[in-house]
């Protein structure tokens, strides 16, 4: 397997090592370009960005840049939006998630068999994900407005809502709606990921299983379950950490409120950034969401190595 | 084994109810884009208004920026898309075939930038790329953008390559081909579906972003879609049949592409090469 394809007894000692080091250099070459990309536009401008969560940075004032240390922790120790938004960001990444993967993993298996029109479907299940976010969060929070969109209107019909009111200016349930709209979104990348999982596996391992007289279901826990494990928790470590990142979705539709009550971690340091131009505070509070998820990750990672250790 | 039945009945009635999840939405977004202004209101809720016009469409085509917004926007895109498929095979072939010091630094760096909230890079981005006049300029959007996107696209690109069998490479190099011969004749043909469905991923990442092209590009004359929108959203915000035009016409390229290489996403990881 891991043989070197450059090895040739008639070479000379001289062509052999200059081939050796060339070889030597190629994969830099080939990884330089996309190195040098993230360095210079993402992680120096993060580095700069963590260093402003220790300053007193407001974009309007240009006397405005000292040092202050933990100034900004403090005062986000103290914050009570910070806090709800704690919570909120918790409830959107966990229902948007499990939402979009039970659906999206739900919607694979549906795909993975033959059937007419098979490529029809996948092609108009698939549409969603396509959709610019900014318009899913602008075409749903029209679809929640009762003067053009049905939704309030069938909820009440179906005895769901007590009134024919928008869902989201009303502070206890204005997040559901970023959620449907981010499940409506979502289910399509994991359908595509589980997909392509589902037709690695090898057909014959089903054939082998159904002359072993499994059935459906048993097939399922014990060959498909197992082997689309990994992809699954690579995905969802991915999507778990990209949707708690995102605030497009809430900024879009709720803009955070009704009275902060809709605000994520995310959205927060969004509307701290562009409300009150506070760029300090707003980097102050990205530090902490860059923390916490930083602890999920490794969470993540460790609990991965474990199993496929188990299953190794 | 012929399946039951019945087990085809719940199949196609599940495939149905995400057949309508999926496109209400779209359809109603095209709905009130067709409704005239005096039905807006009176017929609120039904399904279909009785008489469809186009008089939403005409208005935004003509009336608005969004021919400049949407030209905008496809160059962005396309650049983007171009460019992040070039750097992410480079980047992906190399992590798929060498193993080299520093390798897992690399990897790990790039898990990294998928992690933090890109909103934290705004203010210090802004700062950066004023200076270099790369602000109020689309060159500027598509270097961020393909910085962005380019760690997810390796990934993506690395298990494109990671499914072609070493074999075959070998066998061509055995064969007295150069790494680089191998890669163009054998791999790149192989990976054609891979990257259909990178550069279609990152296109359509680059159609939706909407934070910093708000911050990095004022102006209107480099305005993207989204950006125009937003601002028409602002504007005519009562205006419904005029907005939601605004957005079909936004989901135009970015459908036509995703229908074009959706096919390729699913399919064919090694196409058969293997195999047979």
């Amino acid at each position: 397997m891991g043989a070197d394809p450059h090895q040739g007894e008639t070479e000379s000692e001289v062509t052999a090592f200059g081939r050796r080091l060339a070889s030597g250099a190629e994969p830099y070459l080939y990884t330089a370009p996309v190195l040098l990309l993230i360095v210079a536009i993402m992680l120096v401008p993060l580095g700069v960005g963590l260093s402003y969560a220790f300053r007193d940075l407001q974009l309007l004032d240009p006397f405005a840049g000292a040092f202050i240390g933990l100034d900004h922790f403090r005062e986000l120790a103290e914050d009570d939006i910070f806090r709800d938004a704690l919570r909120n960001t918790a409830v959107w990444t966990c229902a948007s998630v499990s939402l979009q993967f039970v659906l999206g993993l739900g919607l694979a298996l549906l795909l993975n068999r033959e059937f007419p029109g098979r490529r029809l479907v996948q092609a108009l299940v698939f549409l969603p994900w396509a959709v610019p976010t900014f318009l899913v969060g602008l075409d749903w929070e029209w679809l929640f407005n009762p003067v053009v969109g049905p939704l309030p209107h069938w909820l009440f019909a179906l005895h769901i809502t007590h009134d024919a009111n928008n869902l989201l200016s009303d502070p206890n349930l204005a997040l559901i709606g970023p959620i449907v709209a981010a499940v409506w979104w979502g289910i399509p990348f994991f359908a595509i990921t589980c997909l392509a999982a589902l037709q690695s596996i090898p057909k014959d391992l089903y054939e082998a299983a159904a002359i072993d007289g499994a059935g459906v279901f048993e097939q399922f826990r014990s060959i498909t379950l197992p082997l689309l494990a990994p992809t699954i928790a690579i995905s969802i470590l991915l999507r778990t950490i990209w949707v708690a990142n995102f605030a497009d979705l809430i900024v879009v539709m709720t803009n955070g409120g009704p009275a902060d009550s809709t605000q994520t971690v995310a959205s927060y340091i969004f509307t701290v950034a562009f409300r009150r131009l506070d760029f300090g505070y707003a980097s102050a509070v990205a530090t902490a969401l860059l923390l916490l998820l930083f602890v999920y990750a490794i969470g993540i990672l460790l609990l991965r190595r474990a199993f496929l250790r188990r299953q190794a | 084994m012929r399946r039951r039945p019945l087990y085809w009945t719940v199949h196609y009635c599940t495939l149905s109810l995400y057949v309508l999840f999926a496109l209400f939405p779209l359809y109603w977004l095209l709905k009130v884009a067709l409704t005239p202004n005096e039905l807006l209101y009176s017929e609120g809720i039904r399904l279909w208004p009785s008489h469809a016009s186009l008089e939403h469409f005409r208005f935004v085509l003509t009336h608005s920026d969004f021919p400049l917004f949407f030209r905008n926007s496809l160059i962005v895109s396309t650049s983007t898309a171009v460019l992040a498929t070039l750097v992410s095979s480079a980047c992906g072939y190399g992590l798929s075939r060498f193993t080299f010091r520093g390798k897992s630094a690399l990897v790990a760096l790039m898990l990294i930038t998928q992690m933090f909230p890109l909103v934290m890079l705004v203010a210090p981005m802004f700062r950066l790329l004023t200076p270099l006049g790369l602000t109020n300029s689309l060159t500027g959007l598509v270097i961020v953008y393909t910085a962005f996107n380019s760690p997810f696209a390796t990934f993506l690109m690395q298990s494109f390559f990671d499914a072609i069998p070493r074999e075959l490479e070998e066998a061509a190099m055995i064969d007295g081909a150069t790494r680089f011969g191998a890669f163009r004749r054998i791999i790149l043909p192989l990976t054609l579906p891979g990257i259909a469905a990178t550069s279609g991923f990152v296109f359509t990442a680059a159609w939706s972003e909407l934070l910093f092209a708000l911050m990095l590009n004022s102006s209107a004359r480099a305005s993207t879609f989204p950006v125009g929108l937003l601002s028409f959203v602002s504007k005519f915000s009562v205006d419904f049949g005029q907005m939601m035009a605004a957005g079909v016409l936004a989901l135009i390229p970015a459908c036509l592409f995703f229908l074009l290489i959706q096919r390729y996403l699913v399919r064919g990881l090694t196409a058969g090469a293997v195999k047979g």
